[in-house]
């Protein structure tokens, strides 16, 4: 049917002398499509031969070439030694034991070797002292392969030889000598007792020589205190598995606090036993990992943490303070006093001020509550700093009174607060050697960069505290031509020997006491009665530390004086540290255990304090994270656009920043992320007083918890109180506090473990093995370690922030934080218990999403959760995944043709699916993306490619070693042999992995315990990842 | 007869085994030599059995000496006979050094410390066990003549029987093919000769209505199009898949290596046990090529080839394969030490699975105790190694369904196989029933 009406386009086809309608009649686009720009110009093309159909034949034939060259297998090579080493057998891993010591982490570690390459730290399960890898160590191995290593020493931009190094160094070190200049050692802590008797022979062999180290964050003022006191320079050792009744005013004690590694014995007290656990009480002002698992938190500001300290003290030991605090803390100071007092030697105080008053007092309470888990006898040792020292060191270097410095183990330029200074001060020296791995900010501005080997090429020592000693060595062959620092003050020493064999003889002369070395190296630690006192430099350490005031808690109180603005923390973060790692794409990638953001520090804010100043979190369409910027200013150092983050738990008039970021030498454009809160850092004290202003624009944030709170459901994180749980039975009708769920059949509500509510049979798994993972909430600090051990493991690739944004990173392990919305999640779920109506579930509901503001916290590690009735298995249209008889939920990555639908169906959304191909991609440049950084890959597990699903194999290329490793020795597998790398890499014993037939396995015992539950029970999936109900000891003594 | 060859092999310089003739009219030839041989060494030698010297020898001196060769220590061929008349040294004092040369060397006998400074001050091993009769034996030994091989020929008849064969075969087929032609032509002229006789008679051929011609009919038949097509695109899917399903599938793959390494001779010929080169499969997921130290342990000694050659692969070859060897090792056969020049081999990797695959060599080699050969094939006789089994997953399961675990012997199987062969009703478990068919098992 023809019709005669016409249809206008627009309104200029009414001007019929318009010549946009006219040039529209013959063309489709009114300009000239510029074709030329794609195609070349118009000469060249007419010029060219080529007619569309030979152009369509080339093509057609290139294609067709090249799938049947993808027919083609490649030709691989196989190169075998020359002269095979006798311990190394191609596929068995050899396992070393060593030591890190890079000034801020200092840990005995077992280090796994693949043909000879180092791919995953582990923990030294013999050592007494710091055998836990936390992330960061767990992360190390992977700086080893950091393709930004300097590679040959430098001088300037240049190359250099060792030999050209060595003539012209010496040769500066005598000038420096004989000019009457001091030659200056600025380094790290090293805790090492053949680096000190070392540095005495080159002491005595240049004479003008001072030795400065240097934290960059800072224990000062605790290590004076404790010298002042004991005579010592060391820090007081704490056993948390001791006490029962910890109060921390402002020490992150689970964090990094005091060199850190305390967690382990803390967790030890936190599982119930008998009806009794620890009891744990946290002041602070930022939400810090032992906030988050204390009892009780009591957000305070820094100013008012140093009254409470002291009215902690006019409370225990007795003495008056006037104190100016708001009631209701005041009043927790009371409770918490007459707590301390009735555990009497089963408690503990510590402090993370870092004022030597604070630090004094919390000594002093220690003392006089005759505390067991305080430890002044052995202090710890891998703190040895001194503020002033530093200080009179800047001083001295911009007044020109320094020859020559060599520095290892520091890159004052990025952590300095007066980094400024320094540079200038680098400029009046002569001559600046830097030790160091990288071109980092420093060592790109002294005169020679002395290229340095990392930990595992390098042998050393460590006094981890008094008498308790490890052994660091070599578990690779050095990647490039390096030196380290103690091999180089032995030759400008004039000493031919290897540093190994000084320490060799470093111990046998003065350490072992008869023992063997081979014996040690082969354990990496030794524990000796005997201590050594090296005697480096008695005298200047006295100068250099500060006394405390005579009464301590008095000078305290009254030294606690707020300023005008907010009062600003910094702190480190579990995943960064002191920011030396900064380069490493598994760190950057981690999410803090708290505020659960990768790639970035933020200053955190609480929400009044936000509201207040009108800084923002929102999120955006994709659901991501946004927050506004803010300037922070601390005596007229302006730190410009810091990203804020409302923290819930912060306490109001307090903000918080870590340190570790703004990192701007020496790493990949990609790792460029943050501020340098160093800037911040006058006077190396952690607490400032600052002014915040918001400023323009907003942050994009790759935070992987979009939503924070548990909505008052109670079945994700079970938990109770210790009362409770000593009372009632957990199936009690009003206060079980761990009911198996009932639902629904026949109007009769049946319980969910009930054959007759499931939709598939049972298979009989009581043959063979049969794999469980426990996981105790109680004993979980939240510290990550799991996370990266996993990342090494199994290959799991970094995606970069870009893509964590998108929710699309790849951890197979991830550790879920919670807030309550409520003053405790109980409040939650009667919350939510109590909403009827519509009206009032949208309202409330609404106002469950917001964490309260001083939130309870709980931390739960999520993995495939291995279901025996698995949702995702039912799905996969190509049965990629599938069911083990021992439990384990498989996932054949080469039948997988990505559907998503097994993702979709995971109630646990514990499946990752590579969106691209992370490795050799420079889209993803990453350590996967070059031939160093792939040498950290595990040869045993498959390196996966884009468009597959993964998840958590239960580390199933571990536990069929296990079995195959009982095969070949004809032996049942021994009791608790399983691990996974979760597993193997949690110091707290929060995880238990096993085989639950094996009916005397710990895991078997786990499972059957009264508080053992599913995750999501309800829906009748049956993981083999069990969970233990968390109990928090809210009971006020 | 038996018994004269057996001490051609023992005229023969090498220790390796060698393979029994089989050509008469070669073992006639050899005999007159060998028995002439015999008796010339019993000439010489009057107390000592060169068969029986042969056999201390090899035992106790052949790690270091050869009889015509310096190795560790110096070449033995008429030792006694060269320090009689050389240095004028006696027997005796050939037993003293024997059992303890480092007294000889102490007591400062001038030849003694001369030749302990001419190899490097390295002691010989003192043999007090050695009898007198002993050392008889091993001088009778080292007394005999060299054999100056005969270039064998047994390829040539070979390959003239092969020949022969060919030959006929081909006069046969000429004869067929002249036969068939001659048959045709004759066809044609009887039936142009009956053609001319019938129009001779005047008798007319009728003809034939020639009708439609079949591929017309085949057209127009369309059922039968039908049926055409659909068994062409059958075909074609067969041939497509069967073509698919070996991409990627290598078996028989055979590439050529940078020393030509010969399976056949070592593990056939000298029955070297595969896992002594390849130690690793025993507790390692791979079964490791051997370094080039494990290689030089029988190849300081083995320095050229002297068991059976062909055309294609002559002793000349062999040897220049073993100086390869040598080269890559960094070891100098002349100085008889390493030069520390070393050059690793790039061997080409012939059993490749996918990355997504786990194999572990030990698990099938000493736990289950399967044969190297039942997924590398006769090993023992390739020349060059190829790729036996497809090594395709079906290969895989079909092998894990079939297998009966084993499981005597062996603790950790002790309980779970006793509750599984309850629960299948079954004697013996197979690698399937063992949980052997999951897809964790080798894809992780």
């Amino acid at each position: 049917m023809s019709s005669n009406k016409k249809y206008w386009k627009s309104v200029e086809e009414l001007d019929q002398n318009s010549s946009v309608v006219e040039t529209l009649k013959q063309n489709e686009f009114v300009q000239e499509i510029p074709t030329d720009e794609f195609l070349g110009d118009k000469a060249s093309l007419e010029s060219s031969s080529t007619t569309r159909r030979d152009f369509l034949k080339y093509v057609g034939f290139s294609t067709a070439a090249a799938s049947l060259a993808a027919c083609e297998g490649p030709v691989i090579k196989s190169i075998p030694y020359v002269v095979q080493p006798e311990e190394i057998i191609p596929g068995v891993a050899n396992y070393y034991a060593t030591t890190i010591a890079d000034g801020f982490d200092f840990a005995s570690v077992l280090v796994k070797t693949r043909e000879g390459r180092p791919i995953k730290i582990e923990n030294n399960t013999m050592a007494a002292t710091n055998g836990s890898a936390n992330a960061r160590v767990n992360a190390s191995v992977l700086g080893l392969y950091d393709s930004l290593r300097v590679k040959k020493p430098m001088k300037g931009d240049a190359e250099i030889s060792w030999e050209q190094f060595d003539a012209e160094t010496n040769q500066a070190l005598t000038d420096a000598m004989n000019s009457g200049k001091e030659i200056v050692l600025f380094t790290q802590t090293f805790a090492s007792p053949s680096t000190s008797r070392l540095i005495a022979d080159f002491k005595a062999k240049y004479g003008n020589v001072r030795h400065v180290q240097y934290d960059a964050v800072s224990e000062s003022a605790a290590l004076d205190a404790f010298q002042a006191k004991y005579g010592e320079r060391g820090l007081a050792d704490y056993d948390f598995s001791k006490a029962m009744t910890i109060v921390s005013v402002g020490a992150d004690f689970l964090g990094d606090w005091q060199g850190g590694g305390f967690d382990s014995a803390y967790a030890k007290k936190r599982i119930p036993d008998h009806g009794k656990m620890s009891r744990h009480i946290q002041f602070e002002s930022n939400m810090s990992l032992s906030g988050a698992n204390a009892d009780k938190r009591v957000p305070v500001t820094p100013t008012q943490q140093k009254m409470v300290l002291a009215k902690l003290y006019a409370e225990v030991v007795g003495g008056s303070v006037s104190v100016d605090l708001p009631e209701n803390i005041l009043q927790a100071v009371t409770k918490t006093a007459s707590e301390l007092k009735s555990a009497k030697g089963k408690a503990v105080v510590v402090t993370g001020l870092n004022d030597i008053n604070a630090q004094t007092v919390a000594l002093e309470i220690n003392e006089y509550l005759n505390s067991e888990a305080f430890n002044t006898a052995s202090p710890i040792k891998t703190r040895q700093g001194s503020d002033k020292a530093v200080s009179t060191l800047v001083s001295d270097m911009k007044a020109g009174k320094v020859g020559a410095i060599i520095m290892s183990g520091v890159n004052p330029l990025y952590t300095l607060p007066n980094a400024a200074d320094f540079a200038e001060g680098l400029k009046n020296t002569k001559v600046s050697i830097a030790f160091s791995m990288k071109a980092d900010e420093t060592s790109t501005n002294c005169t020679y960069i002395a290229a340095a080997p990392h930990y595992l090429e390098s042998w050393g020592d460590v006094e981890m505290k008094k008498g308790h000693y490890a052994l660091m060595q070599p578990t690779i062959r050095p990647l490039f031509d390096t030196r380290q620092f103690q091999d180089a003050l032995l030759k400008w020493s004039g000493s031919d020997v290897s540093y190994h064999d000084y320490v060799k003889d470093t111990w046998n002369s003065s350490i072992l006491n008869g023992g063997s070395f081979n014996q040690a190296l082969h354990d990496g630690v030794f524990v000796s009665n005997v201590s050594i006192d090296v005697v480096e430099e008695a005298t200047t350490e006295e100068d250099t530390a500060e006394a405390p005031s005579t009464n301590a808690a008095r000078a305290l109180a009254s030294s606690a004086k707020a300023g005008s603005g907010l009062e600003l923390t910094l702190y480190s973060k579990t995943g960064m540290g002191d920011g030396q790692q900064a380069n490493n794409p598994w760190l950057q990638e981690f999410p803090d255990p708290i505020s659960r953001v990768s790639w970035d520090n933020y200053l955190t804010v609480s929400k009044a304090d936000a509201d207040k100043l009108g800084l923002k979190n929102v999120h955006v369409a994709t659901g991501a994270l946004d927050g506004s910027y803010a300037d922070v200013t601390v005596n007229g150092t302006t730190l410009k656009n810091v990203p804020v983050l409302i923290q819930p738990g912060q306490a109001n008039g307090s903000v918080g920043l870590s340190f570790g970021y703004g990192r701007k030498a020496g790493l990949k454009d990609e790792m460029k992320t943050g501020v340098n809160a160093y800037q911040l850092y006058s006077d190396f004290n952690n607490i400032q007083s600052v002014t915040v202003a918001a400023a323009a624009g907003m942050h994009e944030f790759a935070c992987v918890q979009l939503h924070n709170t548990l909505m008052g459901r109670g079945d994700i994180i079970k938990e109770t109180t210790l009362e409770i749980f000593n009372t009632y039975d957990k199936e009690d009708h009003k206060h079980g506090w761990n009911k198996i769920p009932v639902v629904s059949l026949n109007h009769e509500e049946t319980p969910v473990t009930s054959p007759d509510v499931d939709l598939w049979d049972e298979f009989d798994r009581s043959i063979g093995h049969h794999f469980n993972l426990s996981i105790d909430l109680n004993a979980c600090t939240g510290c990550g370690a799991c996370v990266i051990a996993c990342h090494a493991e199994n290959n799991v690739p970094v995606v970069g922030k870009e893509e964590v944004r998108r929710s699309r990173d790849m951890h197979w392990l991830r550790i879920d934080r919670y807030y309550s919305s409520e003053d405790s999640f109980e409040g939650d779920n009667e919350k939510k218990d109590n909403i009827s109506g519509l009206g009032s579930s949208l309202s409330e509901f609404g106002e469950m999403e917001n964490p309260s503001e001083n939130p309870q916290v709980a931390f739960q590690p999520v993995m495939c959760q291995h279901c025996n009735h698995a949702p995702c298995e039912t799905v996969c249209p190509v049965a990629a995944t599938s069911h083990g008889r021992q439990g384990q939920n498989h996932m054949a990555y080469n039948r997988c043709v990505g559907t998503r639908y097994c993702a979709n169906n995971c109630p646990y959304k514990v499946r990752r699916f590579n969106w691209f191909l992370y490795s050799q991609n420079d889209e993803f440049d990453y350590h996967m993306n070059d031939d160093l950084g792939r040498m950290v890959l595990n040869p045993d597990v498959v390196v996966r490619s884009r468009g597959v699903m993964e998840k958590c194999s239960m580390c199933i290329q571990m536990t069929q070693k296990t079995v195959l490793d009982a095969k070949r020795d004809g032996r049942e597998v021994r009791k608790d042999e399983f691990q996974t790398a979760c597993s193997a890499a949690c110091s707290s014993g929060a995880m238990i992995f096993g085989d639950i037939n094996n009916k005397e396995s710990k895991v078997a015992h786990l499972k059957e315990d009264d508080r053992a539950y599913h995750l999501l029970e309800h829906i009748g999936t049956k993981p083999n990842v069990v969970y233990q109900t968390k109990v928090r000891n809210t009971t006020e003594a | 007869m038996k018994k004269s060859y057996q001490s051609l092999e023992d005229n023969s310089t090498n220790n390796m085994k060698q393979v029994i003739y089989r050509k008469l009219t070669a073992n006639i030839l050899q005999l007159g030599f060998i028995l002439l041989l015999t008796f010339s060494t019993t000439l010489n030698a009057q107390e000592g059995d060169p068969a029986k010297g042969k056999s201390i020898f090899n035992t106790n001196c052949a790690s270091c000496h050869n009889l015509d060769r310096k190795m560790t220590g110096p070449a033995l061929r008429h030792v006694e006979q060269r320090l009689a008349d050389d240095h004028g040294l006696d027997r005796e004092w050939i037993a003293a050094w024997i059992r303890n040369s480092a007294g000889v060397v102490k007591s400062g006998d001038a030849y003694g410390n001369q030749i302990f400074n001419e190899y490097s001050g390295t002691p010989m091993t003192a043999f007090p066990q050695l009898t007198d009769q002993d050392i008889s034996d091993i001088l009778a030994y080292t007394a005999q003549e060299a054999v100056v091989k005969k270039p064998e020929t047994p390829e040539n008849t070979n390959s003239e029987g092969a020949a022969n064969g060919g030959t006929s075969n081909k006069i046969i087929l000429w004869a067929l093919a002249l036969l068939f032609a001659l048959l045709a032509f004759a066809l044609v002229l009887v039936r142009r000769t009956l053609n001319r006789f019938a129009e001779a008679k005047g008798i007319e051929i009728p003809q034939k209505d020639k009708g439609l011609p079949l591929w017309k009919a085949f057209v127009q038949n369309q059922f039968l199009v039908l049926v055409t097509a659909i068994f062409f695109l059958l075909t074609s899917g067969y041939f497509v898949y069967g073509y698919l399903m070996q991409v990627g599938v290598d078996q028989g793959y055979q590439p050529v290596q940078p020393i030509h390494f010969s399976h056949k001779i070592h593990a056939g010929d000298n029955g070297i046990d595969c896992k002594y080169c390849h130690s690793s499969a025993r507790v390692s997921k791979t079964s490791g090529i051997p370094s080039l130290n494990v290689c030089m342990n029988c190849h300081k000694s083995v320095v050229e080839y002297t068991g059976e050659t062909t055309a294609e692969y002559s002793k000349e070859f062999y040897d220049g394969e073993i100086q390869k060897l040598y080269a890559a090792a960094g070891w100098s056969d002349a100085d008889q030490k390493y030069t520390g020049q070393a050059q690793p081999v790039k061997w080409v990797r012939i059993h490749n699975l996918p990355d997504f695959a786990y194999f572990n060599h030990s698990q099938h080699v000493s736990v289950a105790g399967i044969q190297c050969q039942t997924c590398h094939g006769p090993v023992e006789e390739m020349e060059i190694m190829y790729q036996h089994a497809p090594l395709t997953m079906g290969w895989c399961i079909n092998c894990h369904r079939d297998t009966e675990v084993k499981v005597q012997d062996n603790g950790y199987y002790e309980k779970i196989h006793e509750q599984l062969s309850k629960k299948y009703g079954v004697e013996k478990l197979t690698a399937a029933q063992m949980g052997g068919l999951e897809c964790g098992k080798c894809h992780y």
